[in-house]
């Protein structure tokens, strides 16, 4: 692992209050935002984070946990995955 | 950002929508340092051995699994085939050993452990013969246990003892778990060829050639592979091969980072990648639907050796580029009772005993999770796995048979094994007798292509 940055999705249908929410739920969990995308792909609201952590005790498990919970107030999927998974994927 | 939301968002979709999976992590554990005279002394040398190196496998890789958010299906173990780790044992049975193996499985909680096997390619030592006659019982008293024997390699020819034995031995195992539709069959693989680093069940064993403690991965995508093709518009066979070469790609790096980082974590060596494109029950996740997405009506009529080819050398050049560590199977696997596309053929006639022999010869496995009429004679499956260890022995490559004569079966039946294993449809096998062919005894020889120094 060569870092500590997460990408956060958000997937679901747009409704009032969702940006607040999750970066809220963010704050909470001392987690910064590095990058930030927001797009509409086939009617869906997708909202892209690159997030960074650098609390050494940081609980992940404790932030998805978290982060799911509000992704299933508003009726969204939440993912936070390590940056490295997309980077391996799609980078040499 | 560094990384574009469109490739973000393709990661995600091969996950949530296209069953992205690593199918398995899989820590290989050397046994050989704990033979011992006394069976019971042997056994508790081996709960020992296993537990100290995989007390914390499966944590380990739910923790993986959550970083990346990439789902581990199975955690398994493989160790030094039992053959050669309990030879000094003064005992004869060894179903002992299967039930330590199965007890420490269960506390670990991983979902298999292999190696509960003998390579007996040129010939049988009393530990090889002890450990063959254990596998009935060994595979009707335990869960997770699987076994696995080879019988020839390109370099020793065909053990045709071996094979007649193994008959018997199938018609054993499937009588004793009758109760339970004979899935004993469905954990013994039968192998020419046999990779020593496999991290895929019921075949996979710890070679004599391995470290220590190593992780092996097994990688599956054929979801990914299946919606990939089926995105493209009117393509030639070379488009089709280019975009399995780059979906392949894309899921070995994945299973690279994965293996690398629980290897790290456990302090194990990484020892393989295997990009096996192995199928399961879900729609869609399936390797005929592959087959059928090239322009093939139904997967196994005229066309569908040639398909196969295409799709596991893309696969292999694919996975090739992605990862020096490459190994163990590699390509693509055709279990029937594991592929809704596969029973589907099947259920439609066109998709055959004879065939899916044809389709071994250009794919990576073998005869894969086939159930056959429950009164099969050892003398009718022997010469079905001589034919497949032929295909083995003389193409340099792997093949392997697991075969299940369901008891009280007949042709057209459904099999339910439940889980990964699926159901399988029992199909129909050749009536004329093969039985003073199986009764020669002795071994095939090594052919020319063994002569290579």
């Amino acid at each position: 692992m060569s870092s500590s940055r997460f990408v956060i999705t958000v997937i679901g249908m747009d409704r009032v209050g969702i940006v607040a929410g999750v970066t809220r739920v963010m704050a909470e969990h001392s987690v910064n935002i590095a990058d930030i995308r927001q797009t509409t792909m086939s009617d869906l609201f997708t909202m892209i984070m690159l997030a960074e952590v650098k609390a050494e005790d940081f609980d992940l498990s404790a932030f998805q946990g978290a982060m799911s919970a509000i992704g299933k107030e508003f009726g969204v999927e939440i993912n936070v995955q390590h940056e490295d998974a997309f980077r391996f994927m799609h980078r040499i | 950002m560094l990384i574009h939301p469109e490739e973000i968002l393709e990661t995600i979709n091969m996950v949530s929508h296209q069953h992205l999976d690593i199918r398995t992590v899989t820590m290989g554990i050397s046994l050989r340092g704990c033979s011992h005279p006394d069976i019971k002394v042997f056994n508790e040398n081996i709960y020992q051995r296993i537990l100290s190196c995989a007390e914390k496998l499966v944590q380990t890789t739910e923790e993986i699994e959550s970083l990346y958010g990439i789902p581990v299906i199975n955690k398994r173990i493989s160790v030094t085939p039992i053959a050669i780790a309990a030879e000094s044992c003064e005992a004869d049975d060894y179903t002992s050993v299967a039930e330590t193996l199965d007890r420490v499985a269960q506390e670990i909680g991983v979902d298999f452990v292999g190696g509960f096997s003998a390579l007996v390619q040129k010939g049988m030592t009393r530990g090889d013969r002890n450990l063959i006659n254990s596998i009935p019982k060994a595979l009707a008293t335990t869960q997770k246990v699987c076994a696995s024997v080879n019988v020839a390699t390109t370099k020793a020819g065909i053990n045709m003892d071996a094979v007649a034995m193994m008959g018997r031995i199938i018609k054993q195992a499937a009588e004793l778990t009758g109760d339970r539709n004979g899935i004993g069959c469905a954990k013994l693989v039968i192998f020419a060829n046999a990779p020593e680093d496999n991290p895929f069940m019921a075949g996979a064993f710890h070679g004599v050639g391995e470290p220590d403690c190593v992780i092996n991965v097994g990688v599956s995508g054929p979801g990914v592979v299946n919606a990939a093709v089926r995105a493209l518009e009117n393509p030639t066979f070379g488009d089709i091969a280019e975009c399995i070469k780059k979906t392949a790609f894309k899921i070995t790096r994945m299973g690279e980072m994965v293996g690398k980082e629980v290897a790290r974590r456990l302090n194990a060596e990484f020892g393989v990648l295997d990009l096996s494109l192995a199928p399961t029950p879900a729609v869609g996740d399936s390797v005929a639907a592959i087959l059928e997405a090239m322009g093939l009506e139904s997967c196994g009529t005229h066309g569908t050796t040639a398909a196969l080819a295409l799709l596991n050398d893309a696969v292999k050049k694919g996975g090739a580029m992605a990862s020096s560590s490459v190994g163990g199977l590699s390509g693509a696997f055709i279990p029937v009772s594991e592929d809704q596309g596969m029973i589907k053929a099947v259920q439609r006639g066109s998709l055959t005993l004879d065939k899916l022999e044809a389709m071994t010869c250009v794919c990576s496995v073998g005869l894969d999770m086939v159930a056959v009429p429950g009164d099969t004679s050892a003398a009718t499956l022997s010469p079905i796995f001589a034919d497949e260890m032929a295909i083995g022995m003389i193409n340099k490559k792997t093949t392997a048979v697991r075969i299940i004569p369901a008891p009280g079966t007949q042709e057209g039946d459904m099999v339910e094994f439940g889980g990964l294993l699926g159901s399988a449809p029992v199909m129909p096998v050749h009536k004329f007798s093969s039985e003073d062919f199986i009764a020669r005894g002795g071994r095939i020889p090594a052919p020319i292509q063994s002569l290579t120094n």
